[in-house]
């Protein structure tokens, strides 16, 4: 696990991401807690948990599960569109407990189905072509999943153009509209009352 | 990094470490994240990598204000191997001089009130190769070139998809916020318009009003 970041004591921080339908999210963590005495990140920390919650587009609970200090998550999309995954400790202490932090270790993967290397070490010619070959179809899957997911949003993208294309031509009619009518009556109601006081 | 079965020194003594440097040197790890970056806030990430090690870091914003962000990349002396202010978009290819922690950041302290959608792929090392040359006797059959040259196209299709997806998002969030900016200014300018024009109207009336003593009644 590479790539960490910071972040406060009970910070919720989150990340998104945008999937088709029926994608594979497979997340890794590992959290670290600064320790004050050692003014260092300590290796384990027994006790310490994370809260994770996985958000759909359309704003219902994926998943809401404590894991420890170290895990691995997972979920499929059954809808297409951002997703967002929030990682918060489970931690009580005060937040004015000063420099306090922990350092969070995230890898997310999203629709790759990983290589078996133990199957792959198998001295057989054939089955190691094999298992490319799968993992190639797998991989293509992933692409033209992508690409009509693509199509769909650009579409949604046309739509949204097209509307304020038509709501340009329509405000601009009705102000229009507008401007003449009320020019027409303060006319009017001018005539009307310059004439009933005697000034015309 | 696969674990290497430790082998007794003996003639190929010399060529196991530099092996195992060299398999250090080709890990590879690729994390992209998306997340949002609030008005006025900083995220730093960071990684460690070894020496010598190829690395590439992509990153582009999505959504928000003026679709721009400051990118600052250190090394593990604190030496600024990049620094950029207000990019929508940049990559920046370096080779790691020095094993440490790397550390880049994103920065919106520049925004008062907008957040901003930040996308960043962080590529550290190459692929390894599909099929690796260890214990190799022949040159690669017909069907494993294919299956590399397949790999490859691949790879570069899932990249430009990618990118043709966040260049996509980024373009449905602009026409989104026009959408909202000429329905809201619309209604505000037509509200305005009929406020104005019969606010005139009675002001002018209240001139003539009959309550005022004016002085200048041509009088009798």
């Amino acid at each position: 696990l590479a790539l960490y970041f910071h972040s406060g004591e009970r910070e919720e921080k989150c990340i998104i991401e945008d999937v088709p339908s029926d994608t594979l999210v497979i997340g890794n963590y590992r959290v670290q807690r600064w320790d004050i005495h050692k003014q260092d990140f300590l290796e384990s920390a027994p006790g310490l948990g994370m809260f994770v919650t996985v958000t759909t587009p359309s704003a219902e609970v994926l998943l809401s599960k404590l894991y420890g200090p170290q895990g691995t998550f997972s979920f499929t999309s059954y809808l297409s569109g951002e997703h967002i995954i929030c990682l918060q400790s489970n931690s009580t202490r005060f937040v004015a407990f000063a420099g306090s932090k922990l350092r969070i270790h995230l890898d997310i993967r999203v629709g790759e189905h990983f290589l078996d290397e133990s199957v792959v070490q198998a001295k057989d010619k054939v089955n190691e072509v094999n298992i490319r070959l799968e993992h190639l179809i797998e991989q293509i899957h992933h692409v033209s999943k992508e690409q009509n997911y693509e199509r769909e949003r650009e579409e949604k993208f046309r739509k949204t153009s097209e509307e304020t294309n038509s709501n340009i031509l329509w405000w601009a009619v009705v102000q229009t509209l507008i401007l003449i009518s009320i020019g027409i009556w303060q006319i009017k109601s001018l005539r009307d009352f310059f004439i009933s006081k005697k000034l015309v | 990094l696969r674990a290497m079965p430790l082998r007794a020194a003996g003639p190929r003594g010399r060529l196991l470490p530099l092996l195992l440097v060299a398999l250090a040197a080709c890990a590879v790890r690729a994390s992209e994240i998306t997340f949002e970056l609030p008005d006025n806030a900083k995220q730093c990430f960071y990684e460690e990598i070894a020496q010598g090690t190829k690395c590439t870091l992509e990153f582009q914003v999505i959504t928000g204000g003026h679709y721009d962000v400051d990118c600052r990349l250190e090394d593990p002396d604190g030496i600024v191997l990049y620094k950029e202010m207000k990019k929508q978009y940049d990559s920046f290819t370096f080779t790691a001089s020095r094993n440490g922690t790397y550390k880049f950041c994103f920065s919106n302290e520049f925004s008062t009130f907008t957040h901003k959608t930040v996308y960043f792929d962080f590529q550290v090392g190459e692929d390894p190769p599909l099929f690796p040359s260890e214990n190799r006797v022949t040159a690669l059959t017909q069907m494993e070139s294919a299956c590399v040259s397949i790999h490859e196209a691949l790879k570069s299709v899932i990249d430009y998809q990618t990118h043709f997806r966040l260049r996509e998002a980024q373009g449905r969030s602009r026409a989104e916020d026009l959408n909202t900016r000429v329905a809201y200014w619309s209604i505000g300018e037509a509200i305005i318009l009929l406020v104005v024009s019969i606010g005139q109207v009675f002001l002018l009336k209240s001139f003539f009003s009959d309550k005022r003593t004016t002085t200048t009644r041509v009088g009798s």
